[in-house]
């Protein structure tokens, strides 16, 4: 393992170097290179097909990369001796489609992990899990099965389950893509407030008014490659790259 | 398949195989019950211009204890069948789609063989290849002739279970695995705790079917002589010697068939139809 002792919280948590994708012959990702310091929001916005969803899978070793390095906490992902587990245990990731399990109930989905994977009491469990749901809001709903939600309700247990393995930096991919309009607003509250308690997140989003709010630096990615970055106000205000202005002027 | 009509060039869905699985209707039924009273009805014609011969409906009465009998050894042969090709099936269905392609292989080697072997083939095979008897330290265990015949029903159904098995976790959507995955769970615990409790709803309804078509297999074992009901109802005919007893007694044993076999396949088109809504 590269050894993680090295690391410190001044260095960034996440620092992509170089980072190459390629499926078969199409190649996602061309060289991406970002840091991401601890208690940083990055929000990744372009268009789709961009490599953004990638970019994030391959953080948490879900998709293995080609070329580069991606290290979390001074741990080398590119390496075929990488600990997954140990590894997926810093990193809470939610997903578009929110993927609850939906034999479970929302107590059940959200204390799975920590007892089974983390092997912690079942009591300490439990009340944590409990003070999760309250968190995101959904106090009166620890009983109820996913199908009994609605979609901005399910994503917002998603949060709370991925918070419950209580990692250093969360990962969200295009996780209101997929809600009805009066529901996100929940769900985007919901991550606000986890940023303003000092989560590291790496934000995947099309909300740009979202993206203004929380970010302390957006990010721009198209065809694989980061065409710039920069924070908030100044990337919405003066993008510099005709790319990103033409992205901006289309949706905004 | 009409589904809405319209003028432009649409692609209607193309499904391999979407046919109707084998099920059991209330259909079956009407035809054997009016079939049986038919039958009956000549039976009792001929019957009576023989002199001094019992009619027939007595006649069925009379051995329908001794049916009942033989029936209940086809019972008690599809559950025990059932029950070794489930729990055989399941751990070969997760060997299907092991990431090991040693046992992957091995899997698909014995589902296929068993699989498209012909059900009467592997039962004289068990028949034959097993012995009578075999012995634990002293005791003699004897292995008659019902048991060894449901070994040899178990093998079609333990690689059909193995096949629902591998269906059913196929058909769970990748996102559950996604989603344990970045949970740190491990394989075999996004298996157990997450797609393997959603695929026993998923393989329920046919999995009872399975149990149904085994059901009526059962009679198979005749030809290999287990005294069952099948070989009972031959046995009552050759006793009784009599033509006209034939038909009426071969379609009262394929009522007990229809009146076992039927609940089960409405209790599994309900239970399709409730899962198929979510």
């Amino acid at each position: 393992m590269a050894a993680p002792a090295t690391w410190t919280p001044d260095q960034p948590l996440v620092r992509l170097a170089d980072v190459h994708k390629r499926f078969h012959e199409f190649e996602v990702l061309k060289g991406v290179s970002m840091d991401v310091l601890k208690g940083e929001v990055v929000c990744i916005i372009g268009p789709s097909g961009s490599g953004k969803s990638t970019l994030l899978r391959c953080i948490n070793a879900l998709v293995p990369i080609e070329k580069g390095s991606i290290l979390v906490e001074g741990q080398e992902v590119n390496d075929p001796k990488l600990d997954k587990l140990a590894l997926r245990r810093k990193v809470g990731m939610v997903f578009q489609q929110y993927n609850l399990f939906p034999h479970k109930t929302a107590l059940e989905n959200v204390m799975m992990a920590p007892v089974h994977v983390l092997k912690r009491d079942r009591k300490d469990v439990e009340a944590q899990a409990r003070a999760l749901i309250k968190k995101v809001r959904l106090e009166g709903k620890e009983a109820s099965y996913p199908g009994e939600l609605s979609g901005g309700q399910q994503q917002r247990i998603a949060i709370a389950r991925s918070l419950a393995m209580n990692p250093d930096v969360m990962l969200f991919d295009e996780v209101t893509a997929a809600l009805d309009p009066e529901t996100v607003k929940g769900v985007l509250v919901t991550i606000r407030e986890l940023a303003e308690d000092g989560m590291t997140c790496m934000i995947v989003t099309h909300e740009m008014g979202f993206a203004r709010e929380v970010a302390n630096r957006v990010y721009f990615t198209d065809g694989g490659v980061l065409v710039e970055s920069g924070p908030p106000r100044e990337f919405f205000a003066n993008p510099r790259d005709p790319r990103t202005r033409q992205f901006l002027d289309q949706i905004l | 398949m009409i589904s809405g009509r319209t003028d432009l060039p649409v692609l209607k869905p193309f499904r391999i195989g979407a046919t109707e699985p084998w099920r059991i209707t209330l259909w079956h039924g009407v035809a054997l019950v009016i079939a049986l009273i038919v039958a009956i009805g000549i039976g009792e014609a001929q019957a009576q211009a023989v002199a001094g011969k019992p009619g027939i409906i007595v006649t069925m009465l009379k051995w329908t204890p001794l049916l009942l009998q033989g029936f209940a050894l086809n019972i008690a042969m599809s559950f025990l069948a059932m029950a070794i090709g489930t729990v055989l099936g399941v751990p070969l269905g997760l060997g299907l789609i092991s990431l090991l392609p040693p046992a992957r292989a091995g899997s698909w080697l014995i589902t296929q063989f068993f699989r498209n072997a012909p059900w009467l083939v592997l039962l004289f095979y068990c028949m034959l290849l097993l012995p009578f008897e075999f012995s634990i330290g002293h005791t003699v265990v004897p292995l008659p002739g019902w048991l060894k015949s449901t070994f040899g029903l178990a093998l079609p159904v333990l690689a059909n279970v193995a096949e629902l098995v591998r269906g059913a976790v196929r058909s769970i959507p990748f996102g559950q695995w996604e989603a344990a995955e970045s949970l740190a769970m491990t394989r075999r615990q996004t298996m157990w705790m997450v797609i393997l409790p959603q695929c026993v709803k998923r393989m329920t309804p046919p999995w009872m079917n399975l149990y149904a078509i085994l059901t009526v297999a059962t009679p198979l074992t005749s030809v290999v002589g287990v005294s069952e009901a099948m070989t009972l109802t031959g046995d009552i005919l050759s006793s009784e010697s009599r033509t006209e007893l034939l038909v009426p007694m071969y379609l009262y044993l394929l009522l007990f068939f229809f009146i076992y076999c039927y609940p089960i396949a409405r209790a599994t088109l309900a239970l399709e139809k409730r899962f198929a809504v979510k």
